[in-house]
């Protein structure tokens, strides 16, 4: 059992654990990920080292509400344990050679972006950092951003916190500024990554994308995270979650992505349902 | 005197047309009276033939003789002495090529009925015996299993009874390997592997769980950190092939794994009670003619699936497959399309699977290893309609042992080379077995391993206390 110590609410839907599990805290690396179980009968989902403290033997998650596993872990409190935590899996992002990067998050996509804009300025590397969000009760961890970056872009759908527009735009404008980036980095929706991908092609400017399709063992078993990277097959598992966005097949990784969608808003349906069912009886 | 009749006492077993529709084991196993008639026809051979066909040599008309003489305990006891599993292997052996083949009573008519025989005795054994095994006195020394499957089981068992402080690491949440996430419970209960898993657990050996070895700590920190006298890696060969056919990577194609993982280990057959769901459609193709494959196919037909094909490249006497499996599988309503190979998995327009385009192939000559060769032939391509396709064909090693293990030798194909009297790999102190080196094979060849495994292990701390 991996004891949670504190918790947070970043947004209505967005929470922030730290857990202890002190194997795991020991060797994680920026852009690397656990899965967790919550309860006996309960799915494996992944989730991103969103921080860790190797001295207190803890790891940081930040996550998003959106189904059953996700609400069944946002309710537990501090003291509670969640059943099985397993990392870190996933290759570390590289932060070998860069000098100055700019690193894209795109709603949730920010905590995960988050911890590896921080390893990059960490290294001293130069970071302007986008985060993109609907609108600004959705704004997350506003504070660490801006601290682990020299110039952060707050961007909102309907302009309701910081700019107007999507985060492409705002990465044309620095583009134009005449900042020339080692690398781009972009995480949040397919979609999002897909068109940062499209716009920085033609320039050859580097971009990495990370991955986050369905997942089970998480250790290159199963298969089920498969995606298309440069026509070639790839355990987003084992060999991401992070991969050269000029090269990821977006188009299959998104239909992908709904495979389950009818199974999943029916067991959440239910799951809401029966909760309900608890409180009212 | 011996009973002569050519037949094996026939086991009951739950209707096909029943069973098709639940997870509940299909064989129920021997009553003692027909325990007792079936060890009747065991000639008591003094020259043991069936013996040399065991890999792990289970001392067979002796523990056979104990049934005959309604001295149950007795038979179990002389079936553990060699076999740490027999509860298991008596349910998943490939008895028909082992024990069996070599049995005397084969040459005309059936053999004796080995497997059900061992499954008796050891299910009998776990009915009426509670008690905890004897715990030994510790020699104060430490060892570490990678993998806690058939191999990394049987390697702690036999290291925890000499007196070794065993700590066994698994990635998964729960113990067992293949045994618990690979065949269905219709084959093996699962209960049956969680009872010999509590049992290694009264012994003293410690099973951490979620503890991925190669991405936490690793091999070399296991040995110069933690203090492990030696480490045995039985992490198995988990990593999935696949056709590489246009296709594959469409909705509702799972790999055999993926799709045996989400029933059995994450119990999607009780979806939506529990959170992991599985898709599978009206009509399954399941592509490969191993035990794998009729493993996933007849899951597929018990959660639904009107019709399950297998599609096999050769033909029905080549499968892999355990013969019972093969005739379960049939009994229960599966279709073989043999000698058919897929060519391309094919689209709805909406990334989903409508089909396969397959080939006709003919065998050929019999290769250097023994098997038939096979050609495609020509022009005979047609289309099959499916929803689902789940792929078969095969796994290899994974490889993070092997890239975060500095000194271990491997073949090109993943498996980890050893020294196979020993279990020694090419690095000190570290020992190899089970699917890990052979590539995937068998539950008793693994427990082999780890048996010899334990043994060199047990030398090499003996010698260099010397
Ligand atoms: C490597 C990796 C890292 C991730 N890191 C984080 C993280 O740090 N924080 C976080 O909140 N989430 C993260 N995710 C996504 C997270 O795993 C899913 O949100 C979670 O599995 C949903 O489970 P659920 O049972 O709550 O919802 P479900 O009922 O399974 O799904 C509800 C909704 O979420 C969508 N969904 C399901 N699985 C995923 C997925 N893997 N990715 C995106 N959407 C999905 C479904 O389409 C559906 O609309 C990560 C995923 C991967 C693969
Ligand atoms: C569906 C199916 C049906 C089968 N049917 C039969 C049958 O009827 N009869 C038969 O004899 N054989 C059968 N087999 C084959 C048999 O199950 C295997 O040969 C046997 O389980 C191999 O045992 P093992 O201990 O080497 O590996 P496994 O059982 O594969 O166990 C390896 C364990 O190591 C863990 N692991 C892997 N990497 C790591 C790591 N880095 N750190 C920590 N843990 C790790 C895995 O999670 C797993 O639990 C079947 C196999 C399958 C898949
Ligand atoms: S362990 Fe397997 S091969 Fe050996 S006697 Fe038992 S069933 Fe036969
Ligand atoms: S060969 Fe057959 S008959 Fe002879 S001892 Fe073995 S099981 Fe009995
Ligand atoms: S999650 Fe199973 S192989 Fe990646």
């Amino acid at each position: 059992m991996y004891r949670i110590v504190q918790k947070k609410t970043l947004n209505p839907q967005v929470k922030l654990m730290t857990v202890e599990a002190p194997a795991i805290a020991k060797k994680a690396r920026p852009g690397q990920f656990i899965i967790l179980r919550v309860h006996d009968e309960g799915e494996r989902i992944p989730l991103t080292i969103a921080g860790f403290d190797r001295a207190a033997g803890t790891i940081t998650i930040v996550f998003q509400e959106v189904g059953r596993t996700t609400r069944a872990l946002g309710q537990l409190e501090e003291g509670d344990s969640i059943l099985d935590f397993v990392g870190p899996l996933g290759i570390p992002s590289h932060t070998e050679g860069i000098r100055k990067a700019c690193v894209i998050g795109g709603g949730l996509g920010t905590a995960i972006a988050w911890p590896q804009a921080k390893a990059l300025h960490d290294l001293g590397a130069e970071v302007h950092m986008i985060c993109g969000f609907r609108n600004k009760d959705l704004v997350i961890l506003e504070d660490e951003v801006r601290a682990a970056s020299d110039r952060t872009i707050i961007t909102t759908d309907d302009g309701s916190n910081g700019v107007k527009g999507f985060v492409t735009d705002q990465l044309k404008a620095l583009l134009a500024e005449g900042n020339e980036y080692d690398v781009v980095i972009a995480i949040g929706p397919l979609v999002m990554m897909k068109f940062v991908s499209q716009m920085t092609k033609p320039l050859g400017i580097r971009t990495i994308v990370s991955l986050n399709p369905v997942m089970i063992d998480g250790t290159g078993m199963c298969g089920g995270c498969r995606v298309t990277v440069g026509g070639k097959t790839k355990f987003a598992c084992v060999d991401g979650p992070d991969f050269d966005g000029h090269e990821v097949d977006f188009d299959e990784a998104i239909r992908r992505s709904s495979m389950y969608r009818d199974e999943e808003k029916q067991s959440d349906e239910m799951h809401q349902c029966r909760m309900g069912g608890l409180s009212n009886g | 005197m011996a009973d002569m009749s050519l037949k094996k006492y026939p086991i009951p077993e739950q209707d096909p047309n029943q069973r098709n529709k639940n997870f509940a084991e299909v064989s129920l196993g021997y009553t003692e009276e027909l325990a007792r008639k079936e060890s009747a026809r065991c000639l008591q051979c003094k020259n043991k033939p069936c013996v040399a066909g065991c890999p792990v040599q289970v001392d067979i008309p002796g523990f056979i003789a104990k049934i005959g003489q309604g001295d149950f305990e007795a038979a179990y006891d002389v079936l553990k002495s060699t076999n740490t599993l027999p509860a298991v292997c008596g349910r998943v052996c490939p008895q028909e090529t082992q024990c069996e083949e070599r049995c005397v009573r084969a040459i005309k008519g059936q053999s004796v009925g080995i497997g059900r025989l061992e499954r008796f005795a050891a299910d009998r054994h776990m009915e009426k015996v509670c008690e905890a095994p004897l715990r030994p006195s510790p020699n104060g020394k430490k060892v570490a299993v990678v993998g806690s499957g058939p191999a990394g089981l049987t390697c702690a068992g036999d290291l925890a009874a000499m007196g070794y402080a065993v700590t066994v690491y698994e990635a998964f949440h729960v113990a067992g390997g293949v045994l618990m996430y690979g065949i269905p419970e219709f084959r093996l209960p699962k209960a049956i592997v969680q009872k010999e898993i509590d049992d290694l657990r009264k012994l003293g050996v410690e099973i951490l769980t979620n503890r991925v070895v190669g991405r936490a700590e690793t091999i070399d920190e296991l040995l110069d950190e933690e203090g492990y006298s030696a480490v045995f890696v039985g992490t198995g060969a988990g990593l999935p092939s696949f056709m590489n056919v246009p296709g594959e990577n469409l909705n509702s194609v799972y790999t055999a794994n993926e799709f045996l993982t989400r029933i059995n280990l994450m119990k999607a057959y009780k979806w939506p009670e529990c959170d992991t769901p599985v898709r599978i459609g009206k009509r399954v193709a399941v592509v490969g003619g191993g035990n794998v494959a009729m493993d996933a196919a007849r899951s597929a037909k018990r959660l639904g699936a009107e019709e399950v094909s297998i599609v096999y490249r050769r033909s029905e006497e080549e499968m892999p497959a355990r013969l019972e499996e093969v005739h379960h599988a049939k009994e229960e309503g599966i279709r073989l399309v043999t000698l058919t190979n897929p060519t391309a998995i094919l689209d709805d327009g909406k990334g989903w699977v409508r089909g396969m385009t397959v080939v006709d192939m003919e065998l050929g000559e019999v290769d250097a290893k023994g098997r038939r060769s096979t050609h495609a032939i020509p022009g005979s391509e047609h289309d099959l309609a499916f929803e689902t396709v789940v792929i078969a064909i095969g796994q290899s090693p994974n490889p993070l042992i092997r890239q975060t293990t500095p000194g271990l030798s491997t073949q090109r194909w993943g498996g980890i080379i050893v020294d196979e009297s020993t279990g020694a790999t090419s690095k000190p102190r570290v020992y190899a077995g089970g699917d890990a080196v052979t590539g995937a094979a068998t539950v008793i060849l693994a427990m082999g391993a780890g048996k010899i495994a334990a043994k060199s292990i047990d030398e090499l701390v003996r010698s260099s206390e010397a």
